[in-house]
This record gives C-alpha cells, structure tokens and sequence, in this order.
C-alpha cells in the first residue's frame, strides 16, 4: 500500500513541478530573447518584470475562448489535451537520481517513477506522440494555415523522428541496455556518451530541435508565412496548452539528452553537490541552449528541412552505427 | 481480478474502436478511432507481459504510420470523401466476405488447443528484449531475413513509382 503511494506522491509531484514550469521559463525565454538583441527584456511588471509571466496567466485565463464556427468543434477542444499528455507520460520513466534514504522513517525511496527495460523506446515513442495534437488542432481549425501547419508537423515529424530514434542505437549498443537507469549507470565517472557518440550527439540535438519544433525548425507555427500555423485559430487558455505543451516538451529534450549523453545526475566529484544538482544545471544548460538558438539563427526554408533530414541526418545516422558497430565488435 | 478488470476495459475499447473506425463517415474520425485502437493493443501487449512489442506498437504504428495516414487525408476534400461508399456496389459481398470470415474464425478456434494457451505465464519483465534479439538472431533467422528482403523491395518499388512521375 505505501508503495503505491509512493508513486501516486512522485507522480503528483512531478506533474505539479511541470505545469508550473512554464512560468520561470517564458521569463527566461524572453529575458533571454531581450539580451540577445540588446534591450531589456520585460521590466514593468514587478522588479526587472518578474512578475510578467503571473500577468501573462492571468490575461490568459481570463479571455474568451473561441471555436470557430466552422471547426470541427470536438477535435478542437480535446486538441491542445492530446498534444500535452504525452510530454507529461515521458516522466514516467526518467530517472531523476539513483535512491535516497528518508532520515526518520528509513524508508529508501527511488527518484524515478518506473525502470522498464524498454525505457529508451518508451520515451522515444511517447515523445513522438505529441504531434497528433499539433495535426489534430491544425485539421480541425478549418482554416488554411492552421492545415498547412498541421500538414507540415506531420512530414516533419516523421523525417526527424528516424534520424533521432538512429542517433539513439549507438548508445544502445554502447551500453548494451534500453533502460535509462543502466544508461546512466554506466557513464558514471566521466565516462559520457559524448565523449564516445559525438556524431550520435549531434545528429540527436538537430533532431531533438526538430522535434520540438523549436527555431531553426519551427515550420509548423512560421509567423512569416503562416499567419500562427497550427494554432492561428486559438485562444485562451487552449492555446496556453499547446506554449505549456512546448516548454514541457524543450525540458523533457534537455532531460532525455542529459541522460543519454551527459551522464544524467553524474558531476565532477571534487565540487561535493547532490546528484539532482547537476541533473537540474545540466538540463537548465540545454534549455539556455535551446534559447539561444532560437534568437540566433533564422528559419529553414521547408525544402532545406526535408533535404537536411532526409539527405544529411539520415545517412550520417548509419554511418554513425555502423562506426559504433565496428569500434563495439 | 484487478488484472481482469484492466483486460476488460482495454478489450471493450479496443472492440468499440475498432468498430467507430468502419462506422464514422469522416475519414479523419476513422484515424483517430484507429489510434485509439492500437494504444489500446498495446496496453494489451504489455498486460501479456511484452512491453517490448506494446513499445514498437506505440512507436510504428501509432507514431509513423498513422501519421502517415494522416497527412494523406487531411488533403482530401472531407465533405466529398465522407458522401462516397468505401466499398462500391451493394451490401452482397462485404456481407458475405463477413460470413466467411466469421465461419473461419469458428473452424480455427474449434480445432486449436485453448488448453495450451489459456495457462498462465510465469510473471516475468526481465530480459525480454534480449531473449527476443537472440531468438530473432538465431532461431527464426531465415523468416527474419525473408521478412528484410521483402521490406527491401518494397522500398525499392516504391522510390521507382515515385520516381516515374517526376519526369
């Protein structure tokens, strides 16, 4: 009984730690955007604008929220819900440190919610899931753009995913297991992928960028060309679902990234912090990087990101396990 | 029990699924009914002790080939595509196809050994994948290969249809 819980409790926990996740993030994100190209940022709200995401809430909670007339009004709704589940189900087996020790109770307790040994596949798989939102939502808009961005989303999707789910094998092979604890277990002691995956790591970060239909890559949403892409036609508090959608799923990158390539919770071991220190700046770095990105580099043309996937990333995927392959044997 | 009941629910979902994906008139419902369909199998997968095949499951059928089904229909013109009937002419022959089927399915369950299959399984979620690699690799080799061939050409025949009409 305690055992189930227990996982109710971490579960709870850590669905609370991500809807509340966006707030900081749209901060950073636009404090980020604001440096970058040489103003402030958002300053009014607050002390240097802290408290803009709380104003951005509550605008967005209380406007009104439209269907149009011409929507398929049921996918419509449920839309923005089926594109947030699965970037939430990816926790589910993401280990977030190895097992502490409750001090008073002695009860040990393991930071992660359930080690399957199809992990990897798992999360690759539910990861991808997300996109049925973003088509659902673009199709039943009615509305030109909205399908155009849907379209997209869905083309998109399926070049990157193989680049990605291929760059994923040469770890497999490294560390002989698809479950996520074993893969950070074995990079303990600076022994990273990276330092033996580096093209695997390359390939999985322009993929994992594609992925989360983050700038260079954000076709789906192209304000220049359509209008707001998929979600033209939301308002209110769905279209809060598909940004918190979008925060959840750049940290659920950063976080599948940290544990394949970056040793997980493992730090140099003559600065003495906890494991879940590291695991938390490393992930916070790649968000940073995911930002920085985005204010850096303009936006693929739709026929570049299909030549990049399939005539660049691709190939350089086999070559990348059939290199491992030959090193492993 | 509590495994009974899970079965169950998955089951009638699945079943009532599968059913809306023949029933909906909007193609683009049909897709969904689909999806709903294989996570549902897939839930099934993993209560038959085979997370690894409930993982492919989610990850080709429901995250490439739908996907794919998708982006094909959304460019149909809807009003016109749910007006037509998926199969041309009368009721006859899907009917009777039906009765074939069913009467089929009856003979087959008649003649195999429920007994065998209805035992349970020992309990166990470990190892599977390899197992599985190493029985792939070495036991049903050939049927493995055979199955690759087939992809392979697959493959082929279709950049070659693709390619015809770009000249």
């Amino acid at each position: 009984m305690l055992e189930v819980l227990l996982i109710i409790l971490k579960v709870v926990v850590i669905t609370m730690v991500m809807f509340s996740l966006p707030l900081p993030l749209t901060y950073m994100e636009r404090k980020v955007a604001g440096h970058i190209q040489v103003r402030l940022g958002p300053m009014r709200v607050g002390p240097h604008g802290i408290l803009q995401p709380f104003a951005d809430m509550i605008k967005l909670l209380f406007k009104e929220d439209v269907v149009p007339a011409k929507a398929d009004a049921w996918l419509f709704r449920i839309a923005p819900v089926v594109s947030m589940i699965p970037v939430f189900a990816v926790f589910a087996t993401v280990p977030f440190g190895d097992k502490f020790t409750i001090p008073f109770i002695n009860k040990e307790v393991t930071m992660y919610i359930a080690d399957m040994n199809v992990g990897i596949l798992y999360v690759l798989a539910v990861a991808g899931l997300s996109v049925y939102g973003t088509i659902l939502g673009g199709w039943a808009s009615n509305s030109k753009y909205a399908l155009l961005g849907g379209l997209r989303a869905s083309a998109q999707m399926i070049s990157y995913e193989l680049a990605l789910s291929f760059s994923c094998i040469g770890i497999v092979m490294v560390v002989n297991s698809l479950s996520l604890l074993d893969i950070v277990k074995s990079q303990a002691g600076w022994h990273w992928n990276i330092f033996y995956q580096p093209l695997g790591f390359i390939i999985f970060f322009i993929g994992g960028l594609a992925e989360i239909n983050r700038i260079p890559f954000d076709l789906i949403e192209d304000e220049g060309t359509l209008g707001a892409g998929y979600h033209a036609e939301y308002s209110s508090m769905r279209f809060a679902f598909f940004m918190l959608t979008e925060y959840v799923a750049m940290v659920s990158m950063s976080v599948i990234m940290v544990l394949l390539y970056f040793g997980g919770w493992d730090g140099p071991s003559f600065i003495p912090l906890p494991g879940i220190i590291w695991f938390i700046l490393k992930v916070v770095f790649f968000v940073y990087v995911f930002m920085w990105t985005r204010f850096t580099y303009p936006r693929y043309r739709y026929d570049q990101l299909m030549s990049i996937g399939w005539k660049i990333l691709l190939p350089l995927s086999l070559v990348n396990i059939l290199i491992t392959g030959l090193v492993v044997i | 029990m509590i495994e009974q009941i899970f079965f169950l629910i998955f089951a009638i979902i699945a079943v009532g699924s599968a059913v809306a994906v023949v029933s909906f008139r909007n193609p683009v419902h049909s897709v969904i009914s689909l999806l709903v369909c294989f996570i549902q199998m897939a839930a099934l997968f993993v209560m038959l002790r085979s997370p690894f095949l409930a993982a492919v499951q989610i990850f080709v059928y429901v995250g490439a080939v739908l996907v794919l089904f998708l982006f094909v229909i959304m460019m149909i013109d809807i009003r016109k595509a749910s007006m037509e009937r998926f199969v041309p002419g009368g009721h006859f022959w899907p009917v009777a196809i039906l009765i074939v089927l069913v009467i089929e399915m009856v003979v087959i369950i008649s003649k195999s050994k429920l007994e065998a299959v209805l035992v349970a399984s020992p309990l166990r979620l470990d190892g599977s994948v390899k197992e599985m690699g190493e029985a792939l690799f070495s036991k049903y080799i050939l049927p493995f290969e055979v199955v690759s061939f087939i992809l392979l050409v697959a493959l082929l025949g279709a950049i070659v249809l693709g390619r015809k009409e770009l000249k």
